[in-house]
């Protein structure tokens, strides 16, 4: 059992951060609970490889601390650390077969020939590597690597967290999905944390119980997917998931109304008035947001993208760009429309932070 | 299989590389090809000799036959211990370079030096370092009591000429096997450090297996390089003492210009080509059989 603990835990590459742009990861508390999968989720260059870095120990963080159950591993070398990462790129040896590979770890730490051979068998029974044993690791496709270098790290006994880097980057699009429900069918085999960094939102929603979005070195919001998509806590997460994003305009909000360009509509909950200099912005994702020939804000239809499945209109209200679907039957006159914000899926985010509303 | 259209006019697109060529490597083989082949008594009379300077040649009982057999044993016992010292030198060396960080490029530089400095120049360089009398090798090995001349003991020579080139070569094994170990990703020895590896597990497992591809060129250049070594024995020791570090260069040079002996010299060199095509040849064949047989 291990949960892992993060006690303001911040990273600088350079060696004397001078202000907050100088952290690739600002401090941070966090505990990352047993038997859970998480994703790290945020654009490239965001941190999250160094917070798993970190997890990891193959960077030792500026300033904080991090706890293993009760245990300070913060200055811990990795290979003492109870943690397995499968990285970007599958890392296997070239000169080893597949059985090696798997037995790598086990024969560094000096663990006897027998309980090898039945550690090695059972892991790769899990995986499906049962039929590639024999095999050299160097021919086999991407994703058979990936396996291996996954199992690597399953292989010893002691493993409580399993770390991915973006593990999916090199596989083909079609066995992506397979890999993916492997890794699922192991994390409920074996009861594991699993740490999972992808900036692909698809991959982070269907891997993760909980997924953490990060952008700029920042954990800005920690929630299920769920949670993610229906209340984001900040505007980034909004834009970030979801396909498209979450429309955001500025506006003016008093009380239970908020006002855009002159254009009134009411908002399900009382806020209060913001301060001046404040940026205050409206948020509603493009699902709830709907186009009509009448009856809402007046906006201009630029163009209608047909998914299949639902219809999209990008429309322009006033100077600002968004995102409304179209109801099935709807009938539109060329150019001028109205969007519908649903009042009770509306947000408001006051200097990009989300605020609650009384009721 | 769909028609190609044959058009024998095209063969005269390749004339101009056929001319070039014949007259940058054809024309002077056959010349060489011609001497191998006949003798002469003297005023430019030549006449058809078959293959009896090849015969004597590969036949040690004769005297030319002994003597090339000598040349080309102490040539490819050269060329070993270049390898065998300069190939192990430059991995370790190659290891001990930082992967990052910004001392790297002047450190390439002052490594690389050594092969900007032209033949003759290194070889009058080590002449004048082991000099007992005034050399700095030379002078010091005699004052701590060690008795070094290489212009009379042939381990002296040996240890000369073995020394300069590894001075003057090393440094391409090193910035090979550099490259080499830069394309290796970080993640290998990030993944390594997880799985518990020690530095010699690493070695083993992961630079060395990376590195096959460039040491395979390493060890073909340095072989051929070291095979055909002329310059710098020349200028160090002549061939000397007696024949002690007279490689198969230097005997050939000393046959065709101090005696004269055209007939013998040519097929010499032709012996020695051959050897080279050989070598280079089989040492191919043999590295790509094993890439083929690795990945499959």
């Amino acid at each position: 059992m291990t949960r892992i603990t993060l006690d303001g835990v911040a990273h600088s590459y350079g060696a004397r951060p001078r202000d907050e742009r100088d952290y690739a990861l600002k401090p941070l508390s966090h505990v990352w609970r047993h038997g859970l999968a998480y994703a790290l989720l945020g654009p490239s260059g965001c941190g999250k490889t160094t917070l798993l870095n970190i997890i990891s120990g193959l960077v030792v963080p500026s300033q904080g601390r991090l706890l293993f159950d009760d245990r300070d591993v913060t200055r811990l070398s990795t290979e003492r650390r109870n943690i397995a990462q499968v990285f970007q790129f599958p890392v296997i040896y070239d000169t080893m077969t597949v059985a090696e590979n798997l037995a790598f770890p086990l024969k560094n730490r000096g663990i006897d020939k027998a309980a090898i051979g039945r550690r090695v068998a059972e892991i790769a029974e899990m995986l499906d590597l049962t039929r590639d044993l024999a095999r050299r690791a160097r021919g086999l496709s991407a994703d058979v690597k990936q396996k291996v270098s996954l199992g690597r790290g399953l292989v010893r006994a002691d493993v409580s967290a399993v770390l991915f880097d973006e593990p999916l980057t090199v596989i083909d699009p079609g066995l992506k999905w397979e890999l993916r429900s492997k890794l699922k069918a192991v994390h409920r085999a074996l009861d594991l944390l699993m740490i999972y960094v992808t900036h692909d939102q698809v991959e982070a929603l269907t891997f993760a119980d909980e997924v953490v979005v990060m952008n700029d070195g920042q954990v800005l919001q920690i929630g299920t997917p769920a949670e993610l998509f229906e209340r984001p806590a900040h505007t980034f997460v909004g834009y970030f998931i979801g396909s498209p994003g979450m429309n955001l305009l500025p506006a003016r909000v008093a009380g239970r109304e908020a006002e855009i360009d002159g254009h009134r509509f009411p908002l399900a909950a009382s806020y209060p008035t913001a301060a001046p200099g404040q940026r205050v912005q409206i948020g509603v994702r493009p699902d709830h947001t709907t186009l009509r020939a009448s009856g809402g804000l007046p906006v201009q239809v630029r163009r209608v993208e047909d998914l299949g499945r639902r219809q999209l209109a990008r429309v322009t209200l006033g100077a600002h760009e968004l995102v409304a679907t179209v109801p099935p039957g709807t009938t539109l006159a060329a150019g001028a429309a109205a969007v519908h914000f649903d009042p009770a899926r509306t947000h408001v985010y006051v200097d990009d932070r989300l605020v609650e509303g009384t009721p | 299989m769909p028609d190609k259209p044959l058009n024998n006019k095209a063969w005269f697109l390749v004339l101009p590389v056929l001319g070039f060529v014949l007259f940058s490597s054809l024309v002077p083989m056959m010349t060489v090809v011609n001497y191998a082949f006949q003798d002469t008594m003297g005023q430019n009379h030549f006449f058809w000799n078959g293959i009896a300077w090849f015969r004597h040649l590969l036949d040690p009982s004769t005297d030319s036959g002994q003597r090339f057999a000598g040349a080309l044993t102490r040539t490819l016992l050269f060329s070993l211990a270049v390898l065998a010292i300069e190939i192990p030198l430059g991995i370790a060396v190659a290891l001990c370079m930082p992967r990052h960080g910004r001392a790297i490029g002047p450190l390439l530089v002052v490594i690389a030096l050594p092969m900007l400095i032209p033949w003759n120049v290194v070889g009058t360089m080590w002449q004048i370092f082991a000099r007992q009398d005034i050399g700095l090798l030379g002078a010091a090995l005699n004052g701590l009591g060690i008795p070094f001349n290489d212009t009379q003991y042939p381990v002296s020579a040996w240890s000369t000429i073995l020394m300069m080139d590894v001075w003057h070569w090393t440094s391409m094994v090193v910035l090979l096997c550099y490259a080499g170990l830069r394309a290796i990703p970080d993640a290998f020895y990030q993944a390594a450090r997880i799985d518990g590896a020690r530095r010699w597990a690493v070695f083993i497992n992961i630079e060395l297996p990376k590195l096959h591809r460039v040491l395979v060129i390493a060890v073909l250049l340095r072989f051929m390089e070291s095979f055909m070594i002329y310059t710098e024995p020349f200028v160090v020791t002549g061939g000397g003492p007696g024949e002690a570090t007279s490689f198969l260069s230097l005997d050939l040079v000393k046959t065709a210009l101090g005696q004269l002996d055209l007939g013998n010299a040519a097929a010499m060199s032709l012996v020695y080509l051959l050897i080279s095509l050989t070598v280079c040849w089989v040492f191919f064949t043999a590295m790509t059989q094993i890439d083929r047989r690795r990945e499959g």
